[in-house]
This record gives structure tokens, sequence and C-alpha cells, in this order.
């Protein structure tokens, strides 16, 4: 349209047809009402102006009439409700299989990792036609991720991980914004998201990297010192982490959680806050020495040993022994040889893991 | 009454009952307080204004090239403090409110007099804690004081400014108090709850709003001073606080004090358009209960300002259904309104434009609120300028526009002069036409994906932003004209007369300015709110006629 006045954003996403359908109908309605009470007042005074109309006629009011707008406008916004309610869960229900991104939001720059090991800094390079689910998390303020191209938006924390997802249907180069306001260069946080041809893509993604972001995780998991404890033969001091990421954790409290990003996140950060069933509370905080790439990679990791992608690097005895406590299945008959079955050997030396 | 509005000058009257600055700043008159806290807010408003200019001439070009990232996110902060805290909030309940609902209610002043004055003396310092932040490196970190930036990133002075709306919000809450108990137990005799004017019950809302909400920001805004200079870790991630409690609390409150701004509007209208139209208000109880569904609804659906911001989807579903219903008694109003104009006898006096800007403004803020509330829209609009045009909308084009309405309607009675009408009407249309070419081209940019608080922007979206900024410039000059030809008419206005309106309320029924007790008797109300019909009845109205004796 008109290079320099836009009057609509692009659509480059699945969703962007949603959100604007549902756009164009408030816009209807919004218009429709505007419309009604402004002819309404302009008839209403030019008809009942004073030189036309002297004496005004009393009317109390009228309970049909008020029954009716109230009825009607209920009934308008009910319907945008459901028909919102409908497109916000496709916003918020990232489809499986959808290919990762790890974002890590900091004054004033968006940083990028690809599972595939690159890296990138305010530019993020997405193939067209796939499903992209973002992991992001703050180093500092609160930001806001925001493609508008793509109708979508999500805040992103510090402290915890939170996502949104997208799939891109057009090549081209479209605006990322910071949306929440985040201090002096906030307008200056504001980056590219570049969507390539598919295969393109995948020959990008390849170029000119050293390894995998969970690859990364893993030089992190020994050099920190956690594969000392975290033993894929079930007798390290702490949980063996095979097949734990997407799975149900049986806690010592006897809560069951699903092992997500952020419970991977806050168990190596703040290790005392969900103890595994089974398990002492002696893993020490890594909160202050991992920056939040490390943690990504090694979320990244530990993603991986949950869909087999990796290995723990210790002694592979038998992955997947049925170490780690699994949460009583609702069939209940092996909940109990489960549970009994996760609690391991608690020997080997009382030396703290060492770090460094 | 019109006979004797030659001598009403020469009557004692809260003006000349006394002279000297003594006489007002030691004065319990609320009169004399709703006086001094509209010279006060008018000062706010300039300043706010004048922040405001400055944003919008930066945002003339993309580059950010006329003043520093940092000086810019201090405008807009400082345009949003001094707007909503010193202006928006005591705007009508303080001035007018004050001012008013005595002697609506046929008292001879407000329940607890020194406490009126006391808020005033607490609203100062309050305004005087924000002043010194402004002056002494500023507030960087936007009206809403979001942690963590608030409380660990912002090099700007934020406690002390923190602890002006802290201590503003006090005079609110007094103000609130005094409008609840005066309104339960001073109304004159005869004047039952459905009798009253629609702009008590709306002023009544608000005042439950106030005291109920205010004490959340205040235990709110400490919590962030407190985790500023101690590191209380309550909102800070990094000592384990949750920022997003914070943003539940700022918005518990935050979002009610949207309609402690509205609802008096409301109220005003309500009064203006039964004037001018010389009817009844259309539907009575369901206005009056429409003010009472919103401060309730309103307290339930302050999470709709973060469904971008990491709560659940649920969450999210809920705050957006209630936050639909909050729609709907706006909606009875804007029906009503619209439907008392049928069959009446209209005229188009000054307040009575504003009346007819107001509703056609507020509904395009009304129905842009429904955007936001379909939570699949908001999730791309939010943020963004889009919010920013659907507040001023209801703020600007709602509260602003009641207020101006306020101002000329009652200038009469609060002065004894007539304001000349031709240069109120001209900026009556400058203010309509520049605030649309201001703000609507704010909604385009919106759904574009402009964000707000950007103080350099991609060059595509700069031809809606010199609209903007060429609209904000009429804008300017429609505010002005009213502050010079208002203070103008003090000396040379023609003399009001007691209702030159000839307006129902008990407040038309007194001199014009007002004896400093109101009523020189109490006055027994045996009428309905407005009895145009027995006003306009030929001979006059029959029951009426004057003040009643009490007993």
């Amino acid at each position: 349209m008109w290079e320099h006045l836009p009057l609509f954003p692009a659509r480059a996403s699945t969703m962007a047809g949603h959100v604007d359908a549902l756009y164009f109908a408030l816009v209807a309605i919004a218009a429709f009402f505007t419309f009604l009470v402004s002819a309404l007042i302009l008839f209403f005074a030019i008809r009942y102006r004073k030189a036309r109309n002297p004496h005004a006629t009393q009317i109390h009011g009228s309970t049909a009439l008020e029954l009716l707008w109230t009825g009607i406008p209920l009934g308008i916004v009910m319907m945008i409700f459901v028909w919102s309610a409908v497109i916000f869960f496709m916003q918020t229900r990232p489809p499986k299989g959808a290919m990762e991104v790890y974002l890590v939001g900091k004054q004033w720059m968006w940083k990028f990792q690809h599972t595939e090991g690159q890296r990138e800094i305010n530019e993020l390079h997405v193939p067209a036609g796939r499903d992209v689910r973002m992991v992001m998390t703050s180093q500092d303020v609160i930001h806001s991720f925001y493609v508008p191209a793509f109708r979508i938006k999500a805040d992103v924390l510090p402290g915890r991980y939170t996502s949104t997802w997208f799939h891109a249907t057009t090549p081209g180069h479209y605006h990322l914004f910071c949306a929440e306001y985040c201090g002096t260069q906030h307008s200056g946080m504001i980056g590219e998201i570049v969507v390539m041809d598919p295969v393109e893509y995948d020959k990008w993604a390849a170029s000119g990297v050293d390894g995998s972001l969970a690859s990364a995780g893993e030089k992190s998991f020994q050099h920190y010192g956690c594969s000392m404890c975290h033993r894929a033969d079930n007798a390290g001091r702490g949980p063996n982490l095979t097949s734990v990421f997407g799975h149900q954790v049986l806690l010592d409290d006897g809560r069951t959680i699903t092992a997500d990003e952020s419970y991977i996140r806050e168990s190596i950060l703040n290790p005392g806050a969900k103890i595994v069933s089974g398990f002492k509370n002696i893993m020490p905080t890594f909160e202050g020495q991992l920056s939040e790439d490390e943690v990504i990679g090694l979320v990244a990791y530990i993603k991986a040993l949950g869909n087999g992608t990796a290995n723990l690097p210790l002694p592979v005895s038998e992955p997947n022994s049925g170490a780690y406590p699994v949460a009583p299945k609702p069939e209940g008959s092996a909940a109990k040889s489960d549970k009994t079955a996760t609690t391991p050997e608690k020997n080997g030396a009382a030396k703290p893991a060492a770090r460094q | 009454m019109e006979t004797i509005s030659h001598t009403s000058q020469a009557k004692p009257n809260y003006l000349n009952a006394d002279y000297g600055l003594k006489s007002w700043l030691l004065t319990t008159d609320h009169k004399r307080i709703g006086i001094l806290y509209l010279i006060s807010i008018s000062v706010f408003f300039v300043l706010g204004g004048f922040f405001a200019m400055l944003i919008r001439l930066e945002l003339l070009t993309p580059a950010g090239d006329l003043v520093l990232a940092d000086t810019y996110n201090k405008l807009f902060t400082m345009h949003g403090v001094v707007m909503i805290f010193l202006f928006l909030l005591p705007a009508i309940p303080s001035v007018f409110g004050n001012f008013l609902v005595p002697m609506m209610v046929g008292a001879k002043d407000l329940a607890f007099p020194k406490l009126n004055l006391a808020s005033w003396y607490i609203f100062m310092i309050g305004a005087g804690f924000i002043m010194y932040s402004v002056i002494t490196g500023g507030l960087d970190t936007g009206w809403t004081f979001y942690t963590p930036y608030s409380t660990t990133y912002s090099n700007s002075n934020v406690v002390a400014a923190a602890l002006g709306v802290f201590i503003t919000g006090f005079s609110s809450i007094f103000t609130g108090l005094n409008i609840i108990v005066t309104v339960h137990r001073m109304r004159a005799p005869g004047l039952t709850w459905r009798r009253l004017p629609l702009f008590i019950w709306a002023h009544y809302a608000t005042s439950v709003i106030m005291v109920l909400g205010t004490p959340v920001l205040a235990v709110t805004i400490v919590l962030v001073a407190l985790e500023r200079l101690f590191h209380f870790g309550i909102f800070d991630a990094r000592y384990g606080g949750d920022p997003l409690l914070f943003q539940h609390l700022f918005w518990f409150y935050s979002h009610p004090a949207v309609y402690i701004m509205i609802l008096p509007a409301m109220g005003v209208i309500s009064e203006c358009i039964a004037c001018f139209s010389r009817k009844r208000v259309f539907g009575y109880d369901f206005v009056a209960m429409s003010s009472i569904a919103i401060a309730v609804l309103g307290f339930l659906v302050w999470a709709h300002h973060m469904y971008v911001a990491g709560i659940s989807t649920y969450a999210a579903l809920i705050f957006s259904l209630l936050t639909f219903f909050v729609a709907i008694p706006s909606a009875v109003k804007v029906f009503n309104w619209t439907a008392t104009l049928y069959k009446g006898s209209i005229t188009f006096e000054t307040p009575m434009l504003y009346v007819f800007a107001f509703i056609g403004l507020f509904t395009i803020g009304g129905l842009t609120g429904v955007f936001l509330a379909a939570v699949g829209i908001d999730l791309h609009v939010t943020d963004t300028y889009f919010v920013v045009a659907h507040f001023h909308y209801v703020m600007v084009g709602g509260t602003v526009t009641a207020f101006l309405a306020a101002l000329h309607f009652w200038w009469p009675k609060m002065t004894g002069k007539m304001y000349p009408e031709n240069f109120s009407k001209a900026s009556a249309l400058l203010v309509f036409i520049g605030f649309n070419l201001t703000f609507f081209p704010q909604f385009l940019l919106g759904y574009l994906g402009m964000p707000r608080r950007y103080h350099a922007y991609p060059a595509e979206f700069q031809v809606l932003n010199v609209l903007s900024t060429a609209g904000a410039s009429i804008l300017a000059v429609g505010f002005l004209m009213p502050m010079i030809y208002l203070a103008w008419s003090l000396q040379y206005g023609k003399d009001a007369g007691d209702n030159p309106w000839h307006a129902a309320g008990l407040e038309w029924k007194t001199s014009s300015p007002p004896p400093t007790f109101n009523f020189d008797e109490t006055p027994t109300v045996t009428w309905e709110a407005y009895n145009y019909d027995e006003i306009d009845a030929p001979g006059g109205p029959t029951h009426n006629k004057g003040v009643e004796v009490a007993g």
C-alpha cells in the first residue's frame, strides 16, 4: 500500500488472519453503535430543538427499553467473548512438536539461541511454514516480545520462563518491538524477524555452528559438576535426569508436577523449592553463578535427555531404568512399585559437588 | 428568583464574606476549598499539558532528536503522574463534588469541614513531593511504577514521587469519606435517595471506590519504596519476589481508579443533559444503579491489564469475561442519555455542546475498551498506541470534556458571572476537532503495532504521528481559551443571576454566589429530581418556588 502511510499491518503468520477477522467484526460493531448514537443525538437535537419543540414531553423511562439495551449489548459481548477466547486458546497453546528458540531479553537487546546452536542478537531467523515456540526470560526488567506482523505479544519476565509461539507464513523482514517499557533505550530495543524459506533456513541453521545448544549445555553440565551427582547409573545423590523433561515428577511433599522449562530452571537456581521424592535438599544453589544463557543451555540439554537425543555423560548403565520417581499412573497398580523403586542408594562420598 | 439577580452581588456570599489570603488558607467552607482545588488542579493541568506538548513535538519526527531518551521517558512519566494523580482523580470530585454535594443535598457544608481542608493540604503536600521529584532528577518509571524497573533499575527519584502519590491518596480518602457521610446523614428533609440528583449517585459510587481502593495503592507504593531502599524481596525476582504481584496490587486500585475519574463525569453529564433538554433523565433508576454496578464490577477486572504479563490462560479468560460485563452499565448510561433528548426542548449552550462531545467520544472510548477486553485482540494491541488512544478517549474525551461542561455549567453559580458564550462555543469546537485529530490516528498506529512509550519509531509511522501532533496543537488552543475568558469574566462577565439556566437542583435555589452556609433556610424537598415540567409550567413551578421553610 502507501509506503508512507500504512493503515494496516502486514500479515505474516497463521494467527494474523484470526485476529484480524475478530478485529474487523469489532470495528463493524463499534462503527454501528457509534453511528447509531451519533445519528440519534443529531436527529433529536435538530428535531427537538427549542425553536421547533418549545415544550418538552416528560418521559420517566421504559423498563422494556432498558431490558432491550441491556440485553442486546450483553448478547453481543458474550459472542465476542467466546470468539476471542477461541483465538486466545490458539495463541497460548503451542502445537506439539514446535521447534524452539530461546530468548534472553536484557536492557536493551534481544539474544536468541537456536537449538541447532546458532546465536543471534536483535535478529531472529525463522523458517516459514513451521511452528516456532519461543522460550523467553529476562536478565533484568520486564520486556515484551512483540511482532505486529504475527499479531503476538508476550511479556518476558526476570526469574521465570514465559512462552509464545507463531507459525510464519510469508518470507520477509518484520519488526520486532519491545512493548513493555524497560528504561532509557526502550525504543531502541527493536529487532528484525527474518522469515526464510524452510530449505534456506535449514542451510542457514547448519552453517558455521560448532555444536548444538544441548551440547553447549552438556559442557556446562560437566563444567559445573552437575554430572557428579546426577548420574545415569542412579548412584548419584541427585536424581538421574534421563527421561525427566516433559514427564510427571513426584515430589517429597506428595505433589506431582510436570517437568517443564520453568521447573528445570527453578531446580537449578533454587533447588530447595521442589525436592524430588526420595532425595535430600543438599544441592547448592547456582543463583548468581550461571548466566541466563548457560541456564538455557542446561535446560536444552536436560530436555534432550528427556526425549532421548542426548545422554548423560558418566557411565551409562541401562538408560531409563525407572530410577527417576514417576508419578503414580491412574491405573494405580504400578504406582506402588514405581514409588518404591524410586529411592536410590544414598551412598557415596559426602563431599559437596565441586563447582568451577 | 431571577427578579433578585441584580441585587445578588450585594448580598453577603462566600466570596465576599472575608478577604485576605488567611481567610482562604484557613477556610473550612466547602465552596472555598473547592475553589482552592480548582486553582491547584488547573496549574497541574497546564503543567501536564506542557509535558504532553513536548512529547508530541518529539514524536513529530521518527528519530529521537528533540530531547534525550531519558528526558523523553521522564516527560511521559511526569505527564501521566501529574495528569492522573494531580488532575484527573481530584478534578471533578474535589472541585465540583466539594462545591456542589452539600448544596445539592441541601446541607450547610460537608460532614467534616476540617477534614475537608486537611484533604487539600495533604493533596498539596503530596503534590509538593511529586514536584520535588520532578526538579531533582525526575521520574522515569512510567506512571505505572512497574517493578522491578522502579524498585531496582531506575536511576530517577522514585521514592520522592512514590511518597507524593502515597500522600495524595489520603486526600482522596478524606474527600470520599466526607461525601459518603454527607450523603447519608445530611440530606435535607424530604430529599429521599430516589430524589437525589444523579450527580450525587455518581459521587457516592466514586467515594466508595476512593475509600476502598486507595489504601491498596498506598500499601503497594510503600512496598515499592521499601523494596527500593531496603531490598525487601517482595517484587524483585532477584530477591525472591514476584514482579507480577506488583501488577496485581497496582491494578487492583488503578483500574477502579479510572472509574473514580469517569463516574463523576457521568454525573455531570446527567445534570447538564436534563437541564438543556428540559427533561427528567430517562430511566433515572437505571442510570443511578449503573453507577453502583460500575463501582462494584470495577473492582473485579484488574487483571485485564495483564493478559500478556504471564498470568494463566484461565485467569485471563475470567478477567476478560468480567470486563465485558462492566461494559454494560456504561452502555446503559449512554442509551439513557440519548433517550433523554427524545421529545425534549433542546438548547445548545456551551455545557450542552460538551455533553454532545462527551457522549460521542465516550462511546468510542467505551467501544474500543471492548476491543481490549477481547483477549485475542488485546494480545496484539496492548502496550501499543491503541491503548493510549482508548485511554485518552475515555479520560480526555470523557472526563476532561465533562469537567469543561461542569465548569461552564456551574461557573455562574460559583462566581455569579456569565462566561462569554461565543468564545466558549468556539473553544468547545476546537477541543472536539483537536481531540479527534490528536487521538484517532493513534488507534491506527496501535493496530499497526507502534508500541507506546517510544522515544524514536520506524519511519512508516510518521504521517499518523504528524497528524496527531497537529491535532494536539489545536487541542492546546481549545484548552487555553477557557482559562483566558473565564478569568476575564470574573471582572467583566455579565451578572449571572441565581439561576441563569432555569435549572432544577437545590444548588440553583440559593443565590449566586451562594452565602457561606449555602441556604438562608434549610430547604424541604417535595419534588423529584429534574422536575423540569414544573419549572417550565406556565406560571412557573407550583410547589417549589424558592425555598420552603423546614419544619
